[in-house]
């Protein structure tokens, strides 16, 4: 990576990049903007995160989310049941949207991860590999769980009052597959995955 | 900088390329990803004002329909918004308040004016802090997703009060619209090019 030209992303100023030490960061000096970002054993870091997170992911989809209990009734939810209840009740976008961001989205940004990095790490490079690799940069902004989990604290506020609520294994699934899936976002080093899949010039 | 020669970055993969000559209607390919690359995103001004126009028109539905109704022995109560953050006030949840306030309110604001803003001065020319308005962008684009707070709250809602007789939780119309707001300003920021930026700031030291 040493000594490769780079235009800076946010401002187009051609940078030389120095030796960037591992765990480090090159920035742009012009508008500050993230140049290249070395990390440790890129590949098999997020090739870890990215399989402890699609565990969590199943786990946080199978199994019960939240119950409430009300004068002895018991209503259990998973993950999915909100966007079922949006389709219901006539607001297929919403539950699209709710379906896509919190659900789709951290699962298609776990598995091409995965597509991706697992041959490459014995030496093979997946079919359509470049491809899945640009779709995966635009998916991973429309992964929202960690703002989903603020929705999940303010509407819990909300019902306290009004009936018992019960956090099921599926909360506590989802709870720690947000700074799972940050992991895998920020030790992967698209940088060094393009110049192993990518066309030669 | 003729165009020609001149180099570009690609959009996808970041790789520095000298542009070949195309001829008219022809595109370059990334040799190394594959993507289309064009020295600046295509068409970005006309493409994050269309975005930023149809979310400004969806604005105002978004907070004057209810995002949610409840119906309760036969009563129904509607929220939007704005009235379920002083919902939160008046329960004496004012850390919660301001977490929805800044979320629903000042996050989906900021992001219209800031991207009006970042329009104006590049369409003027403007020369001026060319690094602090960068600094606008990136923020603008990093908490665009909080907007969807709301949306999120109304889902668990709708799941978990569904209590037969008792009451029954819709999901309104303004839940719709506003939905609709952060998606089209997520494509909004995403549309614009920030090096349009520097292209007049960069005049400066030829």
């Amino acid at each position: 990576m040493s000594g490769e030209l780079v235009l800076c992303h946010d401002c187009d100023l051609p940078n030389r990049l120095g030796e960037v030490p591992e765990g480090g960061a090159a920035r742009c000096p012009r508008c500050n903007g993230l140049l290249y970002r070395r990390v440790p054993d890129s590949i098999d870091r997020t090739i870890a995160f990215a399989t402890g997170g699609l565990l969590l992911f199943v786990v946080s989809n199978v199994f019960p989310f939240l119950s409430m209990e009300m004068q002895g009734n018991v209503t259990e939810t998973t993950l999915a049941t909100g966007v079922q209840a949006l389709f219901r009740g006539e607001r297929p976008l919403v539950a699209g949207l709710v379906l896509f961001t919190t659900i789709l989205a951290p699962l298609l940004h776990l598995t091409m991860t995965l597509y991706v990095l697992l041959p490459l790490k014995q030496g093979r490079i997946a079919p359509a590999s470049r491809r899945v690799f640009r779709l995966l940069h635009k998916i991973q902004n429309w992964s929202m769980m960690e703002v989903f989990l603020i929705g999940i604290l303010v509407s819990l506020t909300k019902l306290v009052e009004m009936a018992a609520i019960i956090p099921g294994i599926a909360l506590w699934a989802f709870m720690a597959l947000i700074p799972i899936v940050a992991a895998t976002t920020s030790s992967l080093d698209a940088h060094l995955v393009w110049s192993r899949i990518g066309g030669r010039s | 900088m003729t165009a020609g020669t001149a180099l570009a970055g690609c959009h996808e993969c970041h790789l520095a390329l000298r542009l070949p000559h195309l001829a008219d209607g022809g595109v370059a390919l990334c040799p190394r990803c594959g993507a289309p690359v064009h020295r600046r995103k295509v068409n970005s001004i006309a493409r994050t004002w269309a975005l930023l126009i149809a979310a400004l028109v969806f604005y105002v539905p978004a907070n004057l329909f209810p995002v949610m109704t409840v119906i309760s022995l036969g009563k129904a109560q509607s929220d939007t918004i704005m009235s379920g953050v002083i919902y939160l006030l008046l329960h004496g949840m004012w850390p919660l308040a301001i977490v929805v306030f800044a979320a629903s309110v000042v996050v989906p604001l900021a992001k219209l004016v800031a991207l009006t803003y970042l329009l104006v001065s590049v369409q003027i020319g403007s020369r001026s802090r060319p690094a602090d308005r960068t600094r606008i962008y990136r923020i603008t684009e990093a908490v665009g997703r909080w907007s969807m707070v709301d949306i999120y709250v109304v889902t668990i809602l709708v799941a978990l009060v569904n209590l037969g007789n008792l009451a029954t939780i819709e999901a309104g119309l303004g839940a719709v619209f506003f939905g609709a707001v952060v998606v089209l300003t997520m494509f909004a920021a995403e549309s614009f090019d920030p090096r349009l930026i520097w292209d007049r700031a960069e005049l400066n030291d030829v």
